[in-house]
């Protein structure tokens, strides 16, 4: 399981330049990066090496944050794996809110993060356990 | 707690008969030492002896805040300059300031309206008071020193601006009273936050707040954010300063000190006097101010009289707080519209920060408003869906209490500037 850090960002020039560099200039490291957008405004939302770093930085320099729990997974890179782990959670009946690729951490595997339900995640994390091709990935 | 109990908790028909003796000194007073009032009562063929009762009130003239620019910078004094001993200046929106003037005896009634104000605030001799109003030519700043000097309390002269030495010296100086703009106490709360002071390090009881028109929810904010009791004072420069009016413990109107002004309410298009309980704009004359005596000024605030008892025991007439001005109020596509509606729209549903803005802009032929709204950090979620959920609560809500609909447009945190002052709440873009 991952913290994921969430930023909101105005659809304004310049604003996403600005919140990467404050990141790079503190060294921190991006592992997976995805932007939800609507007309006049966009969601941030990073995989980071050190969560509790960047939170506090950006919350000095005024951003708008949030922490989400999210589910890390590796699957095997072919075709079919991620209709197996998405099938999976809905004989479950877990629901997926959204996904998104990032590295993984093997060769051969394909990495995405998933948010479900805060109070599916345990669940969720119990089924993959019991899954041979699917695992999560190591942080 | 009262000041002066005798006055604050004097029988009406005491009071009213104070009150006329007052008016006649003052109406005899300004008829032959000014000119300006001289004649505009000629103008009306009325004359100082034609006042025999309280009602008497509505033959006389009105003076407004183009009177005294008109007549600038001491045409509208009523005293020699020789017994002038204080200047004050209200900012204009348009070049010049409006000025007033003070007598040694003015400063005096003016400490004593203040102490009055604040002792009804729950301050007195032992308490700590940080005034954190502008000093300088804006009568906040002196005004409520002179009033706390002369209660006795422990007076710190902050000033505005400076807000980490203002925190450290509250924290230090064991501050217990907070006189400043409603905006600055939000503005020096969130500051504490972020500066990481808990509230267990202050000694703040209470916060004595005005110079801008603030909502309940307003209220509620500052309360639970310092955790204070935080009341209502009221004023405005032409008429005295602050302490014209004041909240007692009961929190459910101002107190007008009718021993030194009567207040009335006017339909502000027909200029016609309303009775008890209706809305209209605030007209006050002063009946013991000496250097700057004015007849039936024209506030411009809107608000509305009570005189039904109070449970504090104070007799004097209430006015409700000060809901909008009639110049503040914007017209869009017919509408008539105030920023204190979107205020309470915005603290009601609770999600927001106390920092918003209006924008209007005409599109062809048609007004359209934009609310930019700051997101609070326990709002912003993560889901985009919740997010726009929140922004449809908030435009239904504004569409059904303002009566027009709005783009609601969420900012990033300290977009909307912050004031020190009175906030700017409204840009409007329109060339009418």
């Amino acid at each position: 399981m991952f913290k994921q850090v969430s930023i909101f960002l105005e659809n304004k020039k310049g604003r996403l330049k600005e919140v990467l560099k404050l990141l790079a200039d503190n060294n921190i490291d991006i592992r997976a990066l995805t932007i939800a957008e609507t007309a006049d405004y966009g969601v941030l939302r990073l995989i980071v090496d050190n969560v509790d770093k960047a939170e506090q930085i950006l919350k000095e320099n005024s951003f708008r944050i949030n922490i989400t729990n999210v589910l890390g997974i590796e699957i095997q890179d072919k075709s079919g794996s991620m209709y197996e782990f998405v099938n999976l959670l809905y004989q479950h009946n877990i629901n997926v809110e959204y996904a998104h690729t990032c590295t993984p951490s093997n060769v051969g595997k394909s990495a995405f993060i998933v948010r479900v339900d805060e109070d599916k995640i345990e669940e969720a994390l119990e089924i993959i356990k019991k899954c041979n091709d699917i695992s999560t990935i190591s942080e | 707690m009262y000041w002066n109990e005798a006055k604050e908790c004097m029988e009406r028909n005491e009071l009213q008969a104070l009150q006329l003796e007052r008016l006649k000194q003052m109406v005899t007073k300004i008829y032959h030492n000014v000119p300006f009032y001289r004649d505009a009562f000629q103008k009306l063929g009325v004359e100082p002896e034609d006042i025999k009762s309280l009602d008497d009130l509505s033959k006389l003239p009105f003076t407004t805040k183009q009177d005294l620019r008109d007549n600038y910078p001491y045409g509208l004094f009523a005293t020699p300059m020789s017994q002038i001993v204080r200047l004050h200046a209200s900012s204009g929106t348009t070049g010049k300031p409006t000025v007033v003037g003070y007598t040694r005896n003015d400063i005096t009634t003016w400490s004593e309206i203040v102490a009055r104000s604040m002792a009804c605030g729950g301050a007195d001799h032992n308490s700590v008071i940080q005034i954190s109003y502008g000093y300088g030519l804006f009568t906040g700043g002196l005004g409520a020193h002179y009033g706390a000097e002369r209660l006795g309390s422990s007076v710190i002269p902050m000033s505005g601006g400076n807000t980490e030495k203002q925190i450290m010296l509250m924290k230090d100086f064991g501050a217990t009273t907070l006189a400043c703009t409603p905006s600055y106490a939000i503005y020096l709360a969130e500051a504490m936050e972020e500066m990481g002071v808990g509230l267990e390090e202050i000694s703040l009881k209470t916060g004595i707040f005005g110079a801008e028109p603030w909502s309940e929810s307003m209220r509620a904010q500052i309360e639970k954010k310092l955790n204070i009791k935080a009341y209502d004072i009221y004023g405005l420069s032409e008429v005295m300063g602050p302490g014209v009016s004041m909240e007692c413990e009961c929190q459910n109107g101002m107190h007008i000190w009718e021993d030194h002004f009567i207040p009335e309410i006017i339909d502000p298009i027909t200029l016609e006097p309303l009775p008890y309980g209706e809305k209209g704009e605030l007209v006050f004359t002063t009946i013991t101010k000496e250097g700057l005596p004015l007849l039936r000024y024209r506030t411009k605030d809107i608000s509305m009289l009570t005189a039904e008892r109070c449970k504090c025991g104070r007799t004097h007439v209430r006015m409700q707080r000060v809901s909008g001005r009639t110049d503040d109020m914007l017209i869009i596509r017919g509408v008539n519209v105030f920023p204190s509606q979107v205020e309470s729209v915005l603290l009601e549903i609770g999600e927001v920060e106390p920092h918003y803005q209006l924008i209007v802009t005409r599109n062809g032929n048609l007004d359209e408003l934009e609310i930019l709204v700051e997101l609070s950090e326990k709002s912003f979620s993560d889901k985009i869906s919740i997010l726009e959920s929140l922004e449809k609560r908030i435009m239904n809500r504004i569409s059904s209490v303002l009566g027009i609909s709005a783009k609601i447009r969420f900012v990033e945190p300290k977009t909307i500037p912050r004031s020190q002052g009175k906030a700017v709440r409204v840009i409007d873009k329109r060339n009418i």
